[in-house]
């Protein structure tokens, strides 16, 4: 399996927020495309989807619908890198 | 007293506690002391809760005063520093999280906390848990308490390192993918890992959601299954946790495996395994057959995909779990221009080479194009990989196999290359694949000092048949390891 382009790497980092060194591309250029040869292995796996067996502990698990006590917001809030009054302040997202 | 702590299993402790010959709060200290003597060299803790140790032990020593005591109650322990313990921090090992404050309890703090041991520290990792020898943390690594040039095994290495070294006589850890028993081979004590749905995440800083299980390190499997038993059970907070019942692990505890049915899967013992690590373990099989059990080599077909399937499903789920590191709510933020940039400045700066290397390959294998081709072929592996245990476990109580392919390797030796270091976990991955509990116990050490570990593997929610065999090898093998430090 031939390297995954360096085109595709910067692709993939857009989409994941990431920012590289141009310095640090082919190193990652390379390692990416070895873990993908490892895994490429899997086209082995025959094709066949099992069929989804009826799983006799899998259950949904769902609760009343009744308010409960919640943790002090502030214990939270007081995390925010920034903030203002009860709300969490951001860039403005529209230019 | 202090000379000693090192050496005491929980259960001694315990019986010390209860008839008074010391007390919580100079346990504490002798565990508090002990880390002071050897961590400079270990790094097991990234943090010691001095404070807060002393608060626990004091509520633990009215406790006993008033007779209100359990086998828990005034005992030191750790927690891994991707679990919270409210007010204290926790990191995950990554520069995001260095300045974090947990704002609540994990669910399995919330239910030790009812038995009253005593925090004495939260311990080193792998960054989010991603690793196999604690290399990854952004703090540093730990050492192995046998060989200070070896790793202590990882993702939970802090936490193995400090059970071992008696720093603290019980310790929790999280594994994905063999993140506990892995490093409890590699520093000769025991780790377990439960079912999937036996024990609640809520408060566990998320890797793979579908595969994260809480479980615990211990001297011994007794000791193992004392720690279990207050932190197993459905939590409302966690969905994936299940209404199974709980039993008493205690009552499992017995010598007698007379015509314990055991397969042996013949894939678990691949090329390239360290010849003395397969032989101690082949020996250890030999023993339970000595000791009455049916042995008979089986096969679990789709084991070899185990591995592939795995850097497939858990790196998707971590692009997705780590996408909340972005510097709005919590963690570093790293201010820039537009929100666009925050983003990017924040996660560059804060994330380290291997989840980003993770987040890459998740992203990748989870984007349009790509999905059919990597992910749902995964998920079809992983049926297959499921359904071999489960047609396994209709005939056998149990199945053994070694840990690892190897006893605890050299610092660096596998830094440069992330998949000989994924391959660490070759024989721990396909539990996490399948949902089935897993322990590792050791069983010997090689001719160097290295302890090398047998995993037991059950059905799911079948812990009561690890703590079983697990403690019958244990008591018939008699080896109580210890390291000389």
């Amino acid at each position: 399996m031939p390297d995954i382009p360096l085109e595709e790497v910067e692709r993939i980092a857009k989409l994941a927020r990431l920012r590289f060194e141009i310095s640090e591309k082919p190193k990652l250029q390379k390692e990416l495309s070895d873990i993908l040869a490892y895994v490429d292995q899997l086209k082995e796996v025959e094709s066949k989807i099992i069929e989804a067996e009826p799983d006799d502990k899998a259950l949904n698990l769902v609760r009343e619908d009744v308010s409960i006590n919640s943790d002090d917001p502030e214990e939270f809030l007081k995390q925010a890198p920034s903030r203002e009054g009860k709300f969490i302040k951001v860039k403005s997202i529209l230019e | 007293m202090s000379n000693d702590f090192k050496d005491l299993t929980l259960k001694q402790a315990s019986e010390m506690l209860a008839r008074k010959e010391v007390s919580a709060s100079e346990l504490a200290q002798s565990a508090i002391n002990r880390v002071k003597e050897v961590d400079s060299k270990l790094h097991a803790f990234l943090y010691l809760a001095e404070d807060r140790a002393a608060a626990d032990a004091k509520l633990a020593d009215d406790a006993i005063a008033q007779g209100e005591a359990t086998v828990l109650t005034g005992i030191p322990y750790a927690l891994k520093d991707n679990l919270l313990a409210k007010g204290l921090q926790a990191t995950a090992a990554s520069k995001i999280l260095e300045n974090y404050i947990a704002a609540y309890d994990a669910t399995v703090v919330k239910k030790l906390s009812q038995s009253l041991p005593v925090l004495i520290g939260k311990t080193n990792l792998d960054e989010f848990a991603m690793g196999s020898s604690t290399e990854n943390s952004a703090f540093g690594p730990t050492k192995n308490p046998y060989d200070l040039e070896r790793v202590a095994g990882g993702s939970s290495g802090g936490s193995a390192a400090a059970v071992a070294s008696g720093e603290v006589l019980f310790a929790l850890g999280s594994d994905t993918g063999g993140s506990i028993r892995q490093p409890a081979s590699f520093c000769g004590i025991v780790g377990l890992k439960p079912t999937y749905g036996r024990v609640s995440r809520y408060g566990a800083i998320a890797l793979g959601s579908s595969l994260d299980q809480i479980g615990v390190f211990a001297k011994t499997v007794e000791d193992a299954s004392f720690a279990f038993q207050s932190m197993a059970g459905q939590d409302a907070h966690d969905a994936t946790t299940l209404p199974v019942p709980v039993p008493d692990y205690s009552s499992m505890l017995s010598e007698d495996i007379k015509g314990m049915k055991i397969g042996v899967p013949k894939e678990y013992f691949i090329d390239g395994m360290d010849p003395e690590a397969e032989e101690i373990v082949r020996d250890a099989i030999r023993k339970f057959e000595s000791m009455g059990a049916h042995m008979e080599e089986m096969s679990l077909p789709h084991a070899k995909y185990s591995l592939a399937c795995y850097y497939i499903i858990l790196p998707v789920e971590i692009s997705a779990n780590l996408s909340r590191y972005d510097g709005i709510r919590y963690g570093l933020s790293v201010p820039g221009k537009n929100l666009e940039e925050v983003y990017y400045n924040s996660r560059s700066a804060g994330l380290g080479a291997e989840p980003k290397r993770r987040i890459m390959i998740g992203t990748y294998a989870s984007s349009a194009g790509y999905f059919d081709a990597y992910y749902k072929k995964a998920k079809q592996a992983q049926a297959l990989i499921r359904k071999d245990f489960t047609d396994a476990f209709q005939k056998y109580d149990i199945l053994l196999t070694p840990t690892c392919p190897t006893p605890a390797f050299k610092l660096g030796e596998k830094v440069a290359d992330p998949l000989s270091m994924y391959l660490a976990d070759v024989f721990t991955v396909g539990l996490n694949i399948a949902g089935v509990p897993g322990i590792s116990v050791p069983a010997g050490v090689t001719a160097s000092g290295l302890p090398v570990g047998l995993q037991i593997v059950a059905g799911h929610f079948a812990e009561s048949k690890l703590f079983h065999a697990g403690f019958a090898f244990e008591k018939a093998m008699n080896l109580n390891l210890r390291p000389k430090m």
